[in-house]
């Protein structure tokens, strides 16, 4: 018999309002209903949460980590983004 | 402990780590390593450790599994609703532990399916521990005493493992598995409470499961040949016979409490090593239950592969809902 797996899906879930959706695993479910019901049923057992993204992983886009250092480095050296390169007379600094 | 058979000699063995395979790469991975960091899945990693956690991460998983099997046989007969309904939500969990950790296997480039097909066809190993039978309710008790307990000893370095997702589905199982601990041993203390015959049933189930527990914690160091090579990837943290120790220097005082004793003559206090000294492990044992032999061995797969083959037209058949939706949709647009 031909072998068909149920697709895979990633599992976000906002664990209280306030809060950004995080990732927290994935679930096999052949459709979106599904993967929501799955996604509670795994990750939610203990008020984890109160609301839940599904997206099918292979609609995420994720940059190639052997691009890494052209990704990222460029920002090692721009220190003057940061509010503590500023160093201001003493009577102000806590601005 | 769940990935104990990581011991038995592998059919097709690893020509060894490809440590020359690139060694730039090579270099950046135990870099890595060496600062405590964590590697993810499309991180570049030596092809050994990609095999030996795809084995482990999918032992674990089977062992959560399959671990269902022996508790579901009590769910219909538990004395209370209370403990019925505790001990679903536990069988549960063991489920749910199993999805995170195929979940976590899967991101190695194996798919759910061929790690089913590999425990299906015995190709795969899972913990010895689950071939023994639960004769009575005070087995339930002492599993998640005693069993859970070790689970716990072993699972808590695992949390720090090398491997991102591995680490990430240890923390969220770590977590629920002190549930499980504790209400065996809230179970096993009702039951010591109660008529000579339950006290006598608790004595009993731990006779049995005491040595079986510790010999979760797989072969002695010497005999462990794999373990040196794991602890070098940072997947192994603790040694087999130190994580024993702590197990059986942890589950005395408890037994103290319980009111039972362990089977164990040779158990006693070492003041000279600050820890208890226990008797000679039966290896054959082990490794009889760990080839294929033990009592339940040939039943829990059975009894695995049935559920698979039943799902069978579920699965299919939510699938083919679902090309059909996607079809009406597409022919609506």
């Amino acid at each position: 018999m031909e072998r068909k797996e149920w697709p895979l899906w990633e599992v976000f879930v906002r664990s209280r309002n306030g809060l950004d959706h995080k990732h927290c695993g994935s679930v096999h479910a052949p459709d979106a209903k599904l993967a929501l019901q799955v996604a509670r049923d795994v990750y939610t057992r203990r008020q984890e949460g109160v609301s839940i993204w599904v997206v099918q992983a292979d609609h995420i886009v994720a940059s190639d980590p052997d691009a890494k250092p052209e990704l990222f480095d460029p920002a090692e050296d721009k220190i003057y983004r940061h509010p503590t390169f500023y160093q201001l007379p003493d009577e102000v600094n806590h601005m | 402990m769940y990935t104990q058979a990581l011991d038995v000699p592998q059919q097709n063995p690893d020509k060894g780590p490809r440590a020359v395979e690139n060694p730039e790469y090579q270099a950046e991975f135990d870099a890595k390593i060496d600062a405590g960091g964590y590697i993810e899945a499309k991180d570049w990693m030596p092809e050994a450790y990609r095999k030996t956690l795809v084995r482990q991460i999918s032992q674990h998983a089977h062992s959560e599994i399959v671990g269902m099997l022996p508790e579901g046989n009590w769910i219909t007969r538990a004395p209370t609703l209370k403990r019925k309904a505790i001990l679903l939500a536990k069988v549960q969990d063991e489920g749910g532990h199993g999805l995170y950790l195929y979940a976590a296997a899967e991101t190695l480039g194996v798919s759910r399916d061929e790690l089913l097909e590999a425990l299906h066809t015995g190709r795969a190993k899972y913990s010895s521990i689950f071939n023994y039978p639960t004769l009575t309710w005070a087995d339930i008790g002492v599993i998640g005493w005693l069993v859970d307990g070790a689970a716990i000893m072993n699972q808590i370095p695992l949390c720090k493992c090398s491997y991102g997702p591995y680490a990430r589905a240890m923390v969220r199982i770590c977590k629920e598995e002190s549930f499980h601990q504790r209400q065996g041993y809230d179970l096993l203390l009702a039951m010591m409470k109660g008529t000579q015959e339950q006290r006598e049933m608790v004595q009993d189930a731990v006779n049995r499961w005491w040595w079986p527990s510790i010999m979760m914690f797989g072969p002695h160091d010497k005999d462990s040949p794999n373990s040196a090579q794991s602890s070098r990837w940072g997947i192994k943290r603790i040694s087999n016979d130190d994580l024993r120790q702590k197990f059986v220097d942890a589950t005395v005082e408890q037994a103290k409490v319980l009111g039972v004793t362990m089977p164990d003559p040779e158990l006693k206090w070492n003041a000279e090593r600050g820890h208890h000294d226990f008797g000679a492990i039966d290896w054959d044992e082990f490794w009889n239950v760990v080839n294929g032999h033990g009592q339940g061995n040939v039943d829990r797969l059975a009894a695995r592969v049935k559920a698979w083959e039943d799902g069978a037209w579920v699965r299919e058949a939510a699938l083919e809902h679902e090309r059909k939706r996607a079809a009406r949709e597409h022919q609506a647009a």
